[in-house]
Formats: C-alpha cells, structure tokens, sequence
C-alpha cells in the first residue's frame, strides 16, 4: 500500500530528526538527558507546547520511578506521535499580535515596560526573572521604555528565519 | 440592577480570561523561541568543537605518517637524509652546545633608535611592569632582550622539580588560570580583575600560553618576567602547546618569524629548549595537583618526579630508546597477520595488549559511542579499506624512492643502520625518553576526563586517554589528594566540574572561538584550599549585546567554517549524493544530503538540525545537488583558473600543507624550492591517498612561482588559495576589556583601560 509506505518513510525521518536533537543534549552519551532540558528539545522540533501541556509529556516519558533524567527508548515513541499528529503548532503571527493587542486595550501600538513585566510575571504561566530580563533586554525600546510589539514580533520572525 | 451587574461581572470575567489567554500565548511562544536559541547555541557549540578536534586529528595523521617515514625509509645520499631530518627539527641534541653560544645575545646590538623597553638582570618588578605597559603600546621588545630574557627563564627553570610544590603558607591566595588568550590585553586583563603578583598573591598558569593568537611572543614575555622576579610565587605548567611542532600549526611559529625576521630562528630554538624545561605540575600544599590536560589509569607522580623531564621535546612524536622499539617490532610483526597492516604510532596509548584491529578515527559524537577498549592505530581513516590504500600506496612511494637512491631493501640493511644510528645516540649526551616515561608525560598534557567509568584512548585528539571518575578516584586516593585542576577544553562557562567536583576544568580565554562564544574563568584557593571561581567575559561588545545577537554573531562564525569544511570534501560529497541519486536526476531528497553529508565528513554534527542555515535552494524537499556544490564553490574561490578539484584538495589539506611547508623551509626563510615543493607533495599524497598526477603538480608549482626562479614564497602561495590563517589578518577583538560578570563581590570592578 503506497500510504503505508509513504508513512514509513516519513516516521523514520522523524525518528532520524528526534535522535539528533535528543543527542545534542545526552552529554554522557548514555541515550539519556536531563529532564530539564526535554522542553527544549521538543520545542525545538517544532512544537509549540505550553508549560502545563509539556508537565504533562514529561510525566509520559519519565520512569516510573523518576531519576532526573529520560531516556530516548521512553521518549522515541511519544515525540514521534507528537509529530504525526502535528500537535502543538506553533503560532502564527497574526495570533501573536492580536495577543499583545488584548494587552494594549488602549490600542497605543505598544505596552510600557512595567506593562509588560505585569502582564508576563503575573498572568499566563508566568515568567521566571531569568526569562524576564531575556525578553526585556531584546524587546524594550531603551529610548521610549516600552515595547513596540508590531516591530518586535516582526523583528523576531525574520530572525527565526 | 440585577442582570447589568451581572452582565459587568460577566465582561469582567471574560476580560480577566482574555487577559490571561492573551499572555499565556505570548510566554508560550516566548519559550519556543528561546528553546530554538539554545538549541542554536549548542550546535554552533559542536561545530566548532568537531572541527577544532578535526584539525588535532590531522595534526597527528600528519606525524604519524612522518615518525613511519622517519623509521622506516633509509636514505642513501645527504642530501635524502637531510631533507628529511628536516622535518623533524628534533635534533636539538647536537644544538644543546649551539645553545651555550647563544648567550652570545650580547653580542646583538641594540640600535638607538629603539624605543621599546630595556631589560637588565636580575630583573625587579618594576621591569615586568614595564614591560606590560609596553606591551599594551604595542612596543615590540628587542631580540637582545627575548633571548636574554630566555636564557635567564631557562636557568631558573631548569632547578625546579617536574612537580613543582606550592604551598599556602607563603602567600594566602592561589590564583590558577588555564589557557591563556595570546593577546596582551588577556594578562592585563586578568592582573586588574585579580591583582598583580605578588608575594602575597600567587599564581599558577595552567599550559597553553601560545598559539591561535597574535600576541603570543609578548605574552610569553610577560610570563617568563614575572616569574623571574617572583620565582617562588609565579608559576607555569607545561600545556600541549609549549611544543614547537604545535606551534608549527597553529601559529606560534609564524608570528615569531613575522616579528623577529633576523633573529627568529634562534628565539624558536631557544623556545624549544625552554618548553621543555616547563615544569609538567604543580602541587598544592600536597593536595591540589594542577596539570594541563588530565591523568590516565598508569599515571606514577613518583616516575614523572624523577623523569629528565627537558628529554620530551615534543609529545608529538617520540624518538624513544631503540631497543624497545626493536621489541615493539619484534612483537608487532607477530600480531600483524590478524590485522590490517598499519604504521604503528608510538604516541598513542595501548592498553596491556598491542594494538590489534584499527579503530576508526571518527567524529566526535563517535567517540562517545564507541565503547569498545581497543586500541587506535593512527593512520587509517575509514576502517581497513582506506587504511591498506594508504599502506600500500606508502609502501609504493618508498619503493620508488628506495628504486631511485639504488637501494636494496632487505631486512639485513635495515637491522644494521639500526644499530648503527643506535650507536650514535648512546654515544651523544642525552638519553631518549623510555617508552614508558614518554606515555607519562603525554597523559599528563593531552588528557580529557569523560563522564563514564574506565580509561580509553582519546581518539579524538589523538593522543592521552579519556579518563574517569574512578581512574580520578584511584589517583586521589593513591597520592592522598583533594581534587584537581586542570584545563586543556574550552568551557562554555569557562570553568566546569566533573567527577563528583573532584576534577575542575579552568578555562580562562574567552572569545575563544569567536566573540562572544564563551566565558572565561580562572580560580582562588586560599589555605582552606576552596576553590572559588571568578568568571568573566572580556569583550565590551557582547556586553551590549542581546543573546540573540551574541548568538548570531557566534553561530556565524561556525556555519562559515563550517562551510569551508564542506567545500574542501566536494567530491567526496559528490560521490556520496550520487549514492542517492540512483536514476541519475541530479535530485535527492533533504534526508539524503544528511546521511550523505555525515558519511562524507564524519563530524557527528545534528545536520537536519543546521540543515536551514547550509542548504537554502531546495523545492519539494528535494534538492539539487550540482548546484548546490557549485554554489559552495562560488562562496569559496577567488581563482577561477585553477582547475578545481586540484584546488580543492589542496585547500582540504591546506593546514597540513602550510605545516610541512613550514618544516621544510627550515631556515624560516618563507621560500621552498620547486623541488621541495613536489617532493613535499608526493609524500603527502601518498599518505593521503590523493590522486594528483605529477605533471598538475608540476604545472601547479611553475604557475605560482611568479617570478621563475625556482622558488615558491610561502605565503603568496597560500594566499592564492586564500588559505592563509586569518589569525594574521584579525583585528583588535579585546581592546578594553571588562567583566560583565564577577561571583565575587568582594573584586574590584575594573575600570576602562
């Protein structure tokens, strides 16, 4: 059956893709990694998971008595189906400004730093200090101190690409 | 009224739940981005890393195949035997007594008009401050003052023990720094954010003061100064790059000879000599040991203590006692039936058996996985295939080679000049080093500690072993010891421990691989012996810049060297596209060109992770590969005359070309003879397995001697190729540097320079 087929190949490029970011991270070369950094690698395959969807993943494919660290026998399996199933989708940027713009209800065209700061260690799924000063130090504009979301979402995008 | 404070509530409610949705969607594409970032990050990590390590490896293929020539062809004419004793500028022996002549620095005169610093002996504190200070003029000292600088560091260091012994009580603080940056704003740098020496402030510089940068001379001066004028308080370890065969490659060399053109020679001569007399460790209060690279599982402090530690010129190649090679041999012939036949390189470890099938030199992932205990063998890049290519093809140059000196080979001749150049070095003043005594010392400089039990041969550098926390754990407990420190890998942090913080890794360059790329650290132990870590980051730029930013800048740099690596295996990665292009469409798919890109340069890098920033011309996730090529090329090339695969293969080899044209010019005159330049090449090729017919090579070496007189200047030709390190044509990366970053509050935050 050419479906079947067209299915095979494409889960043993997703396995090829899935090992590869797996090792980037496996630093004793033992098929496992720190469970802290499974969100990284799974969010740079692609995914775009939010922090209560990726507690939930991680509980998939931690041991059942857990160590700190998974292992890619566990992780294979539930990353593969992840992808074939196109779960987690990124954000398209249209969605991405209309978000900030619910932020800005006076529709400025930009938030004020401590708007900003509000907003992302406040609400949602809130930031840690680290993340931040991150985002902070990229995307407020030090002359107006605040951030012209427009511009910044535009400027990360090209970035990305 | 009841439904219009509810509608309120209600539109409250919703606003409250939008507000929420509306930042939760915000932090959650803020963290796929950083994720991405960091993912970025560790790539470009591997890249460069992969290729650093690539480029050791050749280093060692490289002198793995000359040692083979060294012992095995016998030249009959002089001029044979010196053209390849030439190679090896070893022969520091027969220069030992030279070298008393050279003290004959004062008979160099030192012109009026010199401006720079003026050294007397014994040299006071003032003067090693002075010389910094003129250094950061960007004064350049006189030949007279290098070498006398040097015959003064030699005498002192010849006194000191192989393990030098350091304790708390003279001074309260210890700073170790490993890996220096050859730029002078690097010491400078560290003696505002930590302190000049002193007799209450120590210092331990861990190996590695030169190479890879532009100010290597000057930061040897600074070096050597201070230890004379604080000699129980500033100390130096040997690294792996006080090797002037290292320096050849990388650097040192180069920049010695494009400073000091009359008296250049003599300062590298000099050098060799004062490297060696490097002290191997230094041991604190009888419980820290520093050394450069790390330890392996037959490591004896006791033999290293009492070894003649200047016997070691180079940890590149050894010319150890000829008895024990005949052993060796003996031994090696009976062995040689099961295995593909292969030079056997002296330097790399062997474990209590001999070395019996090749291991490939592969990638640096490979080395991870390979867990196997066998022992390396050198030369072989691809499994036996390549590796009985590559014998053979030797095998038939020196058939040639012997065919034309009129030689017989027979087992006879080769056992009696055995004997005979035996012979000789009994009857000249130094001993060469034991097997044995040499396997200690190069353990000591080239060793890394891995993460797993046991201890391996690290493949990937080529020499020393991969040492584990139980091999660490063996030697503290044997020497009664805390812990260790050592540097010889670059920390993204600049520091990192391993080994349950029994070992310290201190890396002190930042910027080593490109602005921005790392951190530097270095560490203080007071009597307490605590180690306590000040980290840094000396550029100004990358403290204004974003992570992003940094990142980019970094990852750059990589994808281009990276790049270049690419373009320099275009036919291998030809022949392995067309693997998968079986009907011949000039199509494969994006999975293909990685599995054919790892197979073509075994770097072990994630390619379908770094596949969007290397291949940008692909429709239907199918991609041309001829134009792909081409377009690497077109990045690549300045020449379009030259035919290409020849250039190609020249410029994949170029490193080890520019180092044996370097070896060969041995009076660093810059100039090799067309002769020189073909012989050179033929050898190589043959090591290499590259087709190059010797009419090209002919051709090649006539149109680049532009002015026909029989001569080929260095450094034009590599600059037609560019292939010119672009380490002499860097600017200025650190011109006032500052740190962004200091655990201790208690350091002075340093002011602009």
């Amino acid at each position: 059956m050419i479906h079947k087929d067209k299915e095979r190949i494409i889960v043993a490029e997703f396995h090829k893709k899935i090992k590869e970011a797996f090792e980037v991270f496996d630093h004793e070369s033992n098929n496992t990694v720190d469970v802290r950094e499974i969100g990284t690698i799974i969010r740079s395959l692609g995914c775009c998971p939010t922090e209560g969807e990726l507690h939930d993943l991680i509980a998939e494919v931690e041991e059942e008595e857990p160590t700190g660290y998974i292992r890619f026998e566990k992780f294979l399996p539930v990353m593969t189906e992840i992808l074939l199933e196109r779960r987690y989708r990124p954000i398209p940027e249209d969605v991405l400004l209309r978000a900030f713009e619910v932020l800005d209800s006076a529709k400025r065209g930009f938030l004020t730093k401590d708007e900003l700061i509000k907003y992302m260690t406040e609400e949602g799924e809130p930031f840690s200090q680290e993340e931040m000063e991150e985002m902070l130090s990229a995307a407020i504009d030090p002359e107006s101190n605040s951030i012209h979301y427009k511009d910044y979402i535009t400027m990360m995008v090209i970035d990305e690409n | 009224m009841g439904s219009g404070t509810s509608t309120r509530h209600h539109s409250a409610f919703q606003n409250a739940e939008r507000t929420f949705k509306a930042a939760a969607l915000i932090q959650r594409w803020y963290r796929r981005y950083v994720a991405r970032l960091e993912m970025r990050r560790r790539c470009t990590w591997s890249i460069f890393q992969s290729i650093e390590y690539a480029g050791q490896q050749d280093q060692v293929k490289l002198h793995d195949f000359f040692s083979y020539l060294m012992d095995h062809f016998i030249p009959s004419s002089h001029n044979q035997r010196e053209f390849l004793t030439h190679m090896f500028t070893e022969d520091r022996f027969a220069q030992d007594s030279e070298m008393e002549k050279c003290s004959d620095y004062e008979s160099i005169e030192v012109p009026d008009s010199y401006t720079g610093p003026r050294l007397s002996f014994p040299l006071l504190p003032d003067h090693a401050t002075a010389l910094i200070e003129a250094f950061r003029l960007k004064q350049q000292l006189h030949a007279r003052y290098v070498l006398n600088l040097l015959y003064e560091t030699k005498k002192h260091l010849v006194q000191l023990p192989n393990i030098n012994r350091v304790s708390t009580c003279y001074s309260e603080e210890i700073t170790v720094c490993g890996k220096s940056r050859s730029e002078v704003a690097f010491p400078i740098f560290i003696y505002i954010l930590n302190g000049l020496p002193s007799p209450e402030r120590s210092y331990v510089f861990n190996g590695d003061f030169v190479d890879r940068g532009k100010d290597s001379v000057e930061i040897l001066m600074i070096l050597f100064a201070f230890m004379l004028v604080y000699p129980k308080e500033f100390h130096l370890n040997r690294g792996n790059h006080e090797d002037h065969m290292v320096n050849l490659r990388y650097g040192f060399t180069k920049e010695v000879m494009n400073k000091y053109k009359i008296h250049g020679k003599e300062i590298l001569r000099t050098l060799q000599d004062v490297f060696c007399w490097l002290p191997l460790a230094t041991l604190i209060d009888e419980k820290v040991l520093i050394l450069h690279g790390g330890v392996s599982d037959i490591t004896d402090l006791e033999l290293l203590d009492k070894i003649e530690r200047n016997k070691i010129v180079s940890t590149m190649r050894c010319k150890t006692r000829r008895k024990k090679e005949k052993q060796m041999e003996e031994k090696g012939k009976a062995n040689r039936k099961s295995s593909a036949q292969e030079p056997i390189p002296w330097f790399l470890p062997q474990s209590r058996s001999l070395p019996s099938s090749p291991l490939r030199l592969s990638s640096y992932k490979a080395h991870k996985t390979n867990r196997s205990s066998s022992i390396p063998c050198g030369g072989c890049l691809d499994g036996r295939e390549l590796s009985r290519q590559v014998r053979s093809s030797v095998e038939l140059e020196l058939e040639r080679c012997r065919q034309q000196a009129g030689l017989l080979v027979t087992g006879q001749k080769e056992e009696a000049s055995r004997s005979a150049s035996e012979a000789d070095s009994e009857a000249g003043e130094l001993q060469k080093p034991t097997q044995e005594e040499w396997r200690q010392v190069v353990d000591i400089l080239w060793s890394d500690p891995m993460a797993q039990e046991g201890c391996k041969a690290n493949t990937i550098r080529g020499g020393g072993c991969y040492f584990g926390p139980d091999v660490t754990q063996q030697l503290l407990q044997k020497y009664n010891l805390r812990f260790l420190i050592r540097s010889h890998e670059c920390k993204p942090e600049g520091y990192e421990f391993c080994h349950n913080r029994k070992v310290l890794t201190i890396f002190s360059a930042s910027n080593y691989y490109e602005v921005g790329s790392n951190r530097g650290a270095y560490v203080k132990l007071g009597p307490a012996l605590t180690p306590h870590i000040v980290q840094y980051q000396a550029n100004k730029v990358t403290n204004t810049l974003t992570m992003r930013q940094r990142i980019s800048r970094v990852e750059e740099s990589a994808l281009r060297a990276l790049r270049e690596k690419l373009f320099a295996h275009s036919s291998d990665l030809l022949s392995e596209f067309k693997k998968h292009d079986a009907d011949k469409v000039g199509l494969i798919t994006l999975s293909d060109w990685a599995a054919a890109v790892e197979s073509a340069l075994h770097l072990g890098l994630p390619w379908r992770m770094l596949r969007s920033q290397l291949v940008n011309s692909s429709a239907d996730n199918m991609l041309e590969y001829k134009s792909w090529l081409k377009n690497l090329a077109k990045e690549q090339l300045s020449h379009e005359n030259i035919q290409s695969s020849l250039l190609e293969t020249l410029y994949r080899n170029r490193s080890n070309l520019e180092t044996i044209f370097r070896i060969i010019d041995s009076d660093h005159s810059g100039f090799i003879s067309l002769d020189e330049f073909r012989q050179t090449w033929k050898l190589l090729s043959s090591h290499m397995n590259i087709d190059i017919t010797d009419d090209c090579i002919c051709d090649l070496a006539r149109s680049i001697d532009f002015n026909k007189d029989g001569h080929i200047d260095i450094n034009e030709f590599l600059e037609a190729f560019r292939l010119v390190e672009k380490s002499c044509l860097e600017g200025d990366t650190s011109e006032c540097p500052q740190a962004t970053n200091a655990k201790d509050s208690g350091c002075n935050s340093p002011g602009a320079c």
